[in-house]
């Protein structure tokens, strides 16, 4: 049998290791409030939630779109029970305080946001993940609006504080480290969202290339032909929608983290759109595509696009049709130009390490 | 040969339980009969053929057997077991892990994986390990295994040069021989071949008969396939199976349905004077 060549392999963990101690240093050096910081925090929680979509959409071929859904069941979970007990009151002013009346520590709160997304996940799955592609994704959307009613429905307010936001829980720059001062020694803020979101993709990716991975991907690929190979559709199907879900939930325990706040009416289907978004550009089966793309997006939506939103003059000329909301008009035509022109996104189904593997394979053949 | 000898040649043949028996399968789709009244039975170690025209009912009985479709009457048995009738249905799955592998006339591989993956996803069913053991590689010893045993299969039916390209960009004769491979994977007792030789040149056709037979033998197989080449179904099968328009009009050795005038005329057509 032929080895494969450990070096892409080893290029792309040193690629990995990179980042992470650049994130590390840039941290310590640049400014705590400079836009890149915001850019990588929710570049890294929105990669996670889009590597999730992509394990759903791309890998098992199941067309969900109830991801803002289990972000929203993740956000809630992990807020609800971080809250510090002695700041409840203050959260919780129109419910006396709220039901709840302890907190956990943030790694438990975390798997707990996890595991509540894929309970319901567990649920929903029953009946719908019995319906077929489009069915499917009308069926997951509307659970996803659902579920954003109910939490804000006022007699579940002593437990979800109804449509008033959840705060004052630990976010990200509560992992900061601090001296006796209360000044910041060694700045964590943005290495934190890169290690959990680190973290999940990689138990993805395991699960990608194990036996159960190869499986999902034989159902994406022809459902009646790996049922005749003795791969039982529900149960692949509903493991695929509750792993996803999971992941989806801790990303919607980051997003809280990042905005220091949850509030339902944020986790809209417009979410959705952008995380299926960030799947289409990066590549529908490609996780390495998913994660850059997030970033790219992520970067351009908050950083690089945001003077569209403004007027701008060049000189005395006054550059037209730049106003407030001009920026979705421009994410439109990307969209429609990406699906045009480039449909298989970024990376296509390609991952990091077959990029250095094509090079090598080139290479040997000169 | 006397009435009783024949009895007792029938009996020596059904001396074991039959590795699959159909009795009375009838399988209706609205008003159209697709399968009508159809009974036979294959025994441990033979190659056992179903022919007839286009349309005849052929890839219908084979997706009764596999349990994609629910006979609407008639019972299926394999082995001692009843697993399809009007009251017994399983999903496809259950029914490969009992033991029935097949393939598909047109072809059904995984078209986004390797020639390797798709033979390592048809061992997925076989697995020991769990979600946990495998997510975290604890399986090593599992997988390698399985790897080798793939490795094995592909050098059976000749592809391992091509084991780590996607299985899609495989010529069709391979793709084929691709097909069994997988089937192969799920260490079946029977396995169904649906049209094998499709699209195949006279050479390759004779090639795919030995294979047939060298593969029986070496896996201990029983056969059961649908093919539409006359040559490969006389050279190598034990037993000939007659459909037409649903219902089963001959049976018997590859001379006896040969000779059979009911069968010339099913497929050459009735001489209308």
């Amino acid at each position: 049998m032929k080895k494969k060549s450990k070096v892409p392999a080893l290029i792309t963990w040193i690629i990995i290791a990179a980042v992470y101690a650049g994130v590390f240093a840039a941290e310590q050096v640049l400014p705590a409030t400079s836009m890149l910081f915001t850019v990588l925090k929710k570049g890294a929680t929105y990669a996670l939630v889009a590597v999730s979509m992509n394990l759903l959409n791309g890998f098992t071929g199941i067309f969900s779109l109830g991801q803002a859904g289990f972000m929203l069941i993740g956000a809630y979970v992990y807020g609800i029970f971080t809250i510090p007990v002695a700041d409840r009151p203050v959260v919780y002013q129109y419910y006396d305080g709220g039901v709840i009346q302890f907190a956990l520590p943030v790694v438990l709160a975390l798997a707990l946001a996890g595991l509540a997304a894929a309970f319901f996940a567990f649920l929903i799955g029953l009946p719908v993940l019995r319906l077929k592609s489009d069915y499917l994704a009308i069926a997951t959307l509307g659970f996803a609006e659902i579920i954003r009613v109910i939490v804000q429905w006022n007699p579940m307010g002593p437990v979800t504080n109804g449509s008033n936001m959840l705060r004052l829980f630990p976010n990200f720059n509560d992992f900061n480290i601090r001296n006796a001062q209360g000044e910041v020694t060694v700045y964590l803020s943005t290495l934190i969202p890169f290690l959990i979101s680190g973290v999940c993709i990689g138990l993805i990716v395991l699960l990608l290339n194990s036996g159960y991975g190869r499986a999902l991907k034989s159902i994406r690929d022809d459902e009646i032909a790996a049922e005749a190979m003795g791969i039982n559709l529900a149960h692949h199907k509903r493991l695929a929608f509750c792993i996803s879900s999971f992941f989806a939930g801790i990303g919607g325990a980051m997003l809280a983290m990042y905005q220091t706040t949850v509030q339902a009416k944020f986790f809209t289907t417009a979410m959705t759109y952008e995380i299926l978004l960030i799947v289409v550009i990066g590549g529908v089966g490609s996780v390495t595509g998913s994660v850059f793309s997030s970033f790219l997006f992520v970067a351009a939506s908050e950083w690089w696009l945001r003077f569209l939103d403004e007027k701008q003059m060049i000189g005395s000329f006054e550059v037209p049709l730049l106003r407030n909301g001009f920026r979705l008009v421009v994410f439109s035509v990307i969209i429609m130009v990406v699906v045009l022109f480039f449909r298989r996104g970024i990376m296509g189904t390609k991952e990091l390490p077959d990029l250095f593997r094509k090079k090598r394979k080139e290479e040997a053949e000169k | 040969m006397s009435e009783a000898n024949v009895q007792t040649v029938a009996d020596m043949q059904t001396a074991g339980i039959p590795v699959l028996k159909l009795e009375h399968l009838t399988m209706q789709f609205g008003g159209v009969i697709a399968v009508n009244d159809f009974s036979m039975h294959i025994d441990q170690g033979e190659i056992v053929a179903l022919i007839g025209p286009n349309g005849a009912g052929k890839t219908t009985a084979f997706n009764c057997v596999t349990s994609v479709y629910q006979p609407t009457g008639g019972r299926i048995y394999f082995k001692d077991q009843e697993i399809g009738s009007g009251r017994i249905h399983h999903t496809p799955d259950r029914i490969t892990r009992m033991g029935i592998a097949r393939t598909f006339q047109n072809i059904r591989l995984f078209s986004g994986m390797t020639v390797m993956d798709n033979v390592m996803t048809a061992m997925h069913l076989r697995r020991r390990s769990n979600l946990v053991t495998q997510m975290l590689h604890l399986n090593a010893d599992e997988e390698r295994k399985n790897r080798e045993k793939a490795w094995k299969l592909l050098k059976t039916v000749g592809l391992t040069d091509v084991a780590e390209e996607l299985a899609t960009s495989l010529p069709y004769g391979k793709q084929r021989l691709l097909e069994i491979a997988r089937a192969l994977a799920t260490d079946p007792s029977l396995l169904l071949l649906d049209e094998p030789a499709a699209g195949m040149n006279p050479q390759e056709t004779a090639e795919l008969g030995q294979f047939i037979v060298r593969i029986k033998n070496e896996f201990d197989l029983t056969v059961f396939m649908i093919e539409h080449h006359m040559n490969l179904v006389m050279d190598i099968s034990d037993r000939i199976y007659v459909l037409d328009f649903g219902k089963p009009i001959a049976n018997g050795t590859p001379e006896e349905v040969q000779q059979n005038p009911v069968v010339i005329a099913a497929y050459l057509g009735v001489d209308e004077e």
